[in-house]
C-alpha cells in the first residue's frame, strides 16, 4: 500500500478480470456503433455499474468521515416507489424527479441527525431506516410492483446522448463535480480531518457535526437518484428487490477503491474503478455461467482479500518482505 | 464472583435503576400484548403465548448468540445466511447421503462453529472491523447455501416427525419442541452471560477493550469464541428450523439479522457493548413475536407494517440508550 496512488490496485484488478474475460471469449471488448449508438458489453458494464457508482460514491464521503451508511438500498427502494406512484399520478417528469432526490435528502438527513446531532453509533442509526425504510416503500406502492410508462423517465437510464448512454455520463458528470467541490476547496480536507479525528477538528475550529451530517445528506440524495434510475432501468418500482444488497456493492467498491473503513482519507476516482470493478465481477460471472446465486462467493472473497492487505499487520509482514526489492 | 458481588452492593446504583431498559422493555411487552388482547378475540391465551415462543424459536436463538456479540461490542451480519445454509446442508446430508440426523446436526454445528471461529480470528489478528467480516461471511454462507442446492429439500426422517409432533405437557398448555429448545438455549445463555468468567470478560470488552487488555482478560481466546459460539446458535437455529419446516432451504433466514439485531437492542443490550442482560433479549423477541402475531389477528394490517414498527421501536430504544449514557 505504499503505491504512490491508491488507484493502481484496483485498476490492476480491473485489468486482470477484463484480461480474463477476454481470454474467455474476445467478443467481451467489442464494441459495435449500432443507429448512432455504442453497445457492448463494456458500455453495457458502464450502464448496470452506473447506479453503484452514484451510491458509493456518496457512500466515501459517509465512509472518509469515519461512518457507514446501511440504509442507502432502502432508500433507493424509496426512491423508486415515490417515482412510480407519481408518476402514476399523472404528475410531471420535474415533480416526480424532485421529489425522488427530496425524499432522499430526507432519509439522508434523518441519518444525519441521528449520527451527528445526537451521537448515535452509523451502523446502528442507519440500520434503522434500512429495517423500516424497505416498509416505508412498500406501503407507498401498496405491495404492488408499479408498471412505470414514461418515456421520458426511461431515458434516463437507457437512453443514449450523443451515441453515448445517458446514466453513465450523468454518474461521470457527478463525479467530476464532487470532485471539483472537495478537492478544489478544503471541503474534502474537512472531510478528512474529521474522519482522522473528531475531536481534534472539532477543537481546530471545524463545525465537525455539520460536515458529518452533510456527508450522510449528500450520500441520501445519492440514493434518491440511484432509485431514480434503478426504477427507469427496469421501467417499474420494486420495493421489495429494488437496491438490495445496494449498500454491500456501494461499500465494497469504497474499501476496494482504497478508501480506508476508519476514515480519514478517501479517493473518488478509487470509487469509481471500485465500482466497475465489483460490476465487472458480477458480468464476468454472468459469462461464465456461474449461478447468480452462488456469485456472491467471489465477491466475499476479494472484500476479505482486500480487507487483508489493507490491515496494518498484514502491511508490516509485506514490508518485512520486501524491503529490499523496494530500494532497488 | 464474590468481590464483584460486595462491589455491586457498595458503589452500584439499586436494581430498579441499573436495569431500568430492562423494566421498560417489560413494560413495553406487557402493554402490547395487553392492547393486542383487548382489540383482538382468543389473543389473550396461553396458546398464544406459546407460539410467541415456537413461531420464533429460531430468531430466538439466533438472538442468543447475536446477545452474546454485542456484549462483546461486536456485530454478527451472517447469522441468517448460516441458517439457510445449516438448514440445506442438514436436509441434503439427510436425504441425499442417508446420514443420521444425529450426525448431521453434529456435522452443521461444527460448521457453524467453524465459520465463527475463523471470522472471530480475522476480526481479532487483524483488527477488521466485524461488520465488514461478518457481511463477507455472510455472502460467503449463503452462495455456499445456494450451492448445494438452489431448490429446498423435504427432509422425511423417522425422527424428524417424532420430534415436530412431541409437545410437552405444561398443566393444561402444550408447549412444542420448538419452544422447548429456545427456552433451553436462553437458559444457558442466561448462565453463560451472567455467570460465567466468559460472560464477564465479553461485557468488559465491550465496555472498554483497552481497560480489558490491561487487566489481564484474555481477549484474543474470548473474541474468537465469542463470534464461534454465534455461528453455533445460528446452526442450531437452523437445525430448529428444518425441525419447524420440515425441510431445508438456502433462503431461510433471508434478513433474519436485523431481525435478531432489533431484538437484542429493543431488549436494552447497548450496541455498543459492555451493558445488558440475556432477559432482555427474551423480551425483545416477544415484542417482536407480538407485533407479527398482531397483524396476523388482524388480517386487514400489511405484512409492511412490521418493519416500520421495527423500525420505530429501534429507534425509540436508541434514543433511550442514548439518554442514558449523555446521564452517565
Amino acid at each position: 500500500m505504499k503505491a504512490k496512488s491508491p488507484v493502481i490496485w484496483p485498476l490492476l484488478g480491473l485489468a486482470a478480470l477484463v484480461l480474463l474475460n477476454a481470454v474467455h471469449d474476445l467478443g467481451f471488448l467489442k464494441i459495435t456503433l449500432l443507429d448512432g449508438h455504442l453497445y457492448g458489453v463494456p458500455i453495457d458494464i458502464l450502464t448496470q455499474g452506473s447506479r453503484t457508482m452514484l451510491v458509493a460514491l456518496g457512500m466515501t464521503l459517509v465512509i472518509a468521515t469515519g461512518g457507514v451508511d446501511l440504509s442507502v438500498g432502502s432508500v433507493v427502494a424509496i426512491a423508486g416507489a415515490v417515482c412510480a406512484v407519481l408518476l402514476q399520478g399523472g404528475h410531471s417528469l420535474a415533480l416526480t424527479l424532485a421529489a425522488a432526490l427530496g425524499a432522499g435528502l430526507l432519509a439522508g438527513s434523518a441519518n444525519g441527525l441521528l449520527v451527528a446531532r445526537l451521537g448515535v453509533q452509523p451502523i446502528v442509526a442507519t440500520l434503522i431506516l434500512m429495517v423500516a425504510g424497505r416498509g416505508l416503500a412498500q406501503l407507498i406502492v401498496d405491495g404492488q410492483v408499479i408498471i412505470i410508462k414514461s418515456p421520458a423517465f426511461e431515458y434516463l437510464a437507457n437512453g443514449f446522448l450523443l451515441g453515448l448512454p445517458v446514466a453513465p455520463l450523468l454518474v461521470v458528470a457527478l463525479y467530476l463535480a464532487t470532485h471539483l467541490a472537495l478537492r478544489r476547496t478544503a471541503l474534502g480536507l474537512f472531510i478528512e480531518a474529521v474522519g482522522d479525528n473528531e475531536t481534534a477538528s472539532r477543537f481546530a475550529g471545524l463545525a465537525a457535526a455539520r460536515i458529518k451530517a452533510l456527508a450522510y445528506i449528500f450520500c441520501g440524495a445519492g440514493a434518491g437518484l440511484a432509485g431514480v434510475l434503478a426504477a427507469a432501468n427496469i421501467r417499474a418500482a420494486d420495493a421489495y428487490r429494488a437496491g438490495e444488497n445496494m449498500e454491500l456493492d456501494a461499500i465494497f467498491a469504497v474499501v476496494v477503491g482504497g478508501t480506508a473503513l476508519t476514515g480519514g482519507r478517501f479517493s473518488i476516482l478509487g470509487t469509481a474503478v471500485g465500482a466497475l470493478l465489483i460490476q465487472t465481477l458480477t458480468t464476468t460471472m454472468y459469462n461464465l455461467g456461474v449461478p447468480p446465486a452462488i456469485a456472491p462467493v467471489p465477491k466475499a472473497l476479494l472484500i476479505i482479500g482486500v480487507t487483508l492487505l489493507q490491515s496494518d499487520k498484514i502491511g508490516r509482514w509485506l514490508g518485512g518482505l520486501w524491503p529490499k526489492r523496494e530500494a532497488a | 464472583m464474590k468481590s464483584a458481588a460486595t462491589a455491586r452492593r457498595d458503589a452500584g446504583p439499586p436494581i430498579f435503576k441499573r436495569q431500568l431498559p430492562l423494566f421498560v422493555t417489560a413494560g413495553i411487552f406487557v402493554a402490547l400484548f395487553l392492547t393486542a388482547a383487548h382489540f383482538y378475540e382468543g389473543f389473550f391465551s396461553a396458546r398464544v403465548f406459546i407460539s410467541l415462543l415456537s413461531e420464533n424459536a429460531f430468531l430466538g436463538i439466533a438472538a442468543v448468540g447475536m446477545t452474546l456479540v454485542i456484549f462483546s461490542g461486536g456485530i454478527d451480519l451472517s447469522v441468517g445466511a448460516v441458517i439457510g445454509f445449516t438448514s440445506i446442508c442438514t436436509a441434503t446430508l439427510i436425504e441425499k447421503h442417508q446420514l443420521a440426523p444425529e450426525l448431521a446436526w453434529t456435522l452443521a454445528l461444527a460448521a457453524g462453529a467453524g465459520l465463527g471461529a475463523g471470522m472471530g480470528s480475522l476480526i481479532h489478528f487483524f483488527r477488521l472491523p466485524p461488520f465488514l467480516i461478518t457481511l463477507a461471511g455472510m455472502f460467503l454462507a449463503r452462495g455456499a447455501g445456494f450451492w448445494i442446492s438452489t431448490d429446498s429439500i423435504g427432509i422425511n426422517h423417522a425422527l424428524y416427525g417424532k420430534i415436530s409432533a412431541y409437545e410437552w405437557l405444561f398443566g393444561t398448555a402444550a408447549i412444542p419442541a420448538g419452544a422447548l429448545f429456545l427456552i433451553t438455549v436462553l437458559l444457558a445463555g442466561y448462565a453463560v452471560a451472567h455467570h460465567t468468567r466468559f460472560g464477564r470478560t465479553l461485557l468488559a470488552i465491550g465496555g472498554n477493550e483497552q481497560s480489558a487488555l490491561l487487566m489481564g482478560l484474555p481477549i484474543g481466546p474470548a473474541k474468537i469464541s465469542v463470534y464461534a459460539v454465534n455461528g453455533f446458535c445460528a446452526a442450531l437455529a437452523g437445525i430448529v428450523a428444518t425441525l419447524y419446516t420440515g425441510s431445508g432451504n438456502p433462503g431461510m433466514g433471508l434478513g433474519l439479522e436485523l431481525d435478531a439485531i432489533a431484538s437484542v437492542v429493543i431488549g436494552g443490550t447497548l450496541l455498543t457493548g459492555g451493558r445488558g442482560h440475556m432477559l432482555g433479549t427474551l423480551l425483545g423477541v416477544l415484542i417482536f413475536g407480538t407485533i407479527q402475531a398482531a397483524i396476523l389477528f388482524d388480517g386487514r394490517l400489511s405484512s409492511w407494517w412490521m418493519r416500520i414498527v421495527v423500525g420505530a421501536l429501534l429507534l425509540v430504544f436508541i434514543l433511550l440508550q442514548r439518554f442514558f449514557l449523555r446521564r452517565k
